[in-house]
């Protein structure tokens, strides 16, 4: 039962992802497609193995980007939400501002940071990465502290419950699914804002610089060796925030509140 | 000694503004140690109003409310009323022990004394196998039996329940009324109780209280003259029919009761 439900799961995408390559190896080779134009399947994987520690060492510097700047988002952002959560006003006027922040395209302040900064240090891409987390974690968190059942709180009300217990024993147990989810959206996110972040210049050595650092230099192959690269660690990103998210709401039986990017 | 008291109370939301309701208007009613009253009457005439008031989770405008012989708010402090509502409100991080520790928890008793009172409550639920289980792997009936543990975990003389059978489906709710009544034998508990079912009301209640709607008045209060042990005999009982009857009757009498509906005949 289970073995099926999981083969269900994986097997589609995977028949897919198969027939997908084999399509592309086939259309590389039937119309002899240059390297320079499209580089077939069999030839990204050669550049990716032979080149597997110089994307190993780039994954790490762009990984470790996004790790710091999401920790760093994440604890901000928690502790915002709770003065968030204290103050109406301050709700009234953050709130706004965090849902039409993304309407803005604010990756390019990485580039004020930049400027900010000696161009050897890697402070501008993870500042960028904590800004963005800031914001979802604040959002979403704040929702949960403040998205409290109704009845909850008269119950603590019936039970004399001073505001400290009504924090700690439902307004935080509260917030904690939402917490996993603004993670879940923000860990893919952290790493795709690492990449351009790299891509918008500073020191030369993340996954954002040497992709199209090596297509401009007509070295396609190993340009997608590094884009396998950029997959996998965005995967990994994403897989272990799932299964953190998962951990709560499997616990809880059903799926946090309606998340917010 | 009377268990609640109310005296000349009114109650209006949002008062002295554009969107004030008159909620309840001179409210005279006393209840006595023991009793089970129910009331009843239209969606909006005040039912869950009053029930909230004894429990001083909102202020009366106007009148004196006493509860166990102190005022609703030293009542509320010494945690000497349990309180269940429609939604069985269990909080879903916490496993159902746990929930009926909550009240424990916030009247400051230590772990043990804590862990016992709530497996003692947990039996008389009849749910003692579910303790280690997550709200969520309950059906309806079992959350409202552990909202109903909750409610009873500190011993308060008094209950407070607002429509607490009305999600439930008719079987599980006929069950659930016999379980109340084995549950106040066991404990001699005073229940004020809020139903939107005529027969339900009857079944269950020494007294039924009619409420009429804009401003909430009593407008009526039927003395219910079952005798002897409530059981599923009761429900084809003369005198069951007889209440049933005087509390419809009581209800047309209410002003607006067609055009406002709300009252379950079943
Ligand atoms: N928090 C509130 N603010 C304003 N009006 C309210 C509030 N709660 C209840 N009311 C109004 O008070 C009246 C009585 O409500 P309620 O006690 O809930 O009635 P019932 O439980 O009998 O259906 C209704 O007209 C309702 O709209
Ligand atoms: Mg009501």
């Amino acid at each position: 039962m289970r073995v099926a439900r999981l083969a269900s799961a994986v097997l589609p995408p995977l028949v897919w992802g198969v027939a997908f390559v084999a399509a592309w190896e086939a259309l590389v080779r039937g119309f002899d497609l240059k390297p320079y134009f499209l580089p077939a399947p069999t030839a990204i994987w050669s550049a990716f193995t032979d080149n597997l520690g110089l994307v190993r060492a780039a994954a790490f510097v762009s990984g470790g980007n996004a790790l710091v700047g999401l920790l760093l988002g994440i604890a901000l952002g928690v502790a915002a939400s709770f003065a968030l959560m204290r103050s109406n006003l301050l709700n009234e006027l953050v709130s706004p501002l965090a849902i039409a922040l993304n309407a803005i395209p604010i990756i390019v302040l990485v580039a004020v940071f930049q400027n900010m900064f000696t161009s050897t240090s890697e402070v501008p891409r993870r500042l960028m990465v904590m800004l963005i987390v800031f914001f979802i974690v604040l959002v979403n968190v704040a929702k949960g502290l403040r998205q409290v059942s109704p009845i909850h709180l008269e119950l603590m009300r019936s039970y004399a419950a001073t505001p400290r217990s009504v924090l700690v024993k439902t307004r935080i147990p509260n917030a904690v699914p939402y917490l996993f989810t603004a993670v879940k959206i923000a860990a893919p996110t952290a790493v795709i804002t690492a990449f351009v972040s790299e891509y918008f210049g500073g020191r030369q050595n993340g996954l954002g610089y040497f992709i199209p650092s090596n297509f401009a230099n007509s070295k396609n192959a190993v340009a997608w060796a590094y884009v396998i690269g950029a997959c996998l660690l965005g995967l990994t990103f994403y897989l272990v925030s799932v299964l953190l998210e998962n951990i709560t709401s499997n616990r809880r039986g059903r799926a946090p509140g309606g998340a917010t990017t | 000694m009377t268990a609640v008291v109310l005296d000349s109370v009114s109650m209006s939301f949002n008062p002295g503004t554009t969107r004030e309701v008159n909620a309840l208007d001179g409210i005279d009613l006393s209840i006595t140690e023991g009793e089970f009253v129910s009331l009843i009457g239209p969606s909006g005439c005040g039912k869950s109003t009053l029930l909230r008031l004894v429990a001083n989770l909102v202020e009366p405008t106007e009148g004196r409310i006493l509860v166990n012989g102190t005022s609703a708010e030293q009542a509320r402090r010494d945690h000497t009323y349990g309180m269940a509502f429609q939604q069985a409100g269990l909080f879903d991080w916490r496993n159902v022990r746990r929930n009926v520790e909550l009240p424990l928890e916030l009247a400051g008793w230590d772990r043990g004394r804590r862990r016992e009172r709530a497996e003692e409550m947990l039996a008389l639920v009849k749910l003692d196998d579910f303790a280690d289980h997550m709200p969520w792997q309950l059906s309806g009936g079992m959350q409202q039996r552990v909202a109903i543990a909750r409610a009873l975990a500190t011993h308060p003389p008094l209950l407070l329940m607002d429509e607490p059978f009305g999600a439930l489906d008719e079987m599980t709710r006929e069950h659930m009324q016999a379980e109340l009544l084995r549950i106040r034998e066991a404990t001699g508990s005073t229940i004020v109780f809020v139903t939107h079912s005529i027969p339900e009301a009857v079944y269950l209640s020494d007294r039924v209280v009619v409420m009429s709607p804009r401003p909430g008045r009593i407008t009526r209060i039927v003395d219910i003259a079952l005798t002897g042990d409530r059981d599923d005999d009761t429900r084809e009982d003369q005198a069951f029919f007889a209440g049933i009857t005087e509390v419809r009757e009581s209800l047309r009498a209410v002003e607006g009761y067609q055009s406002h509906g709300g009252v379950d005949d079943r």
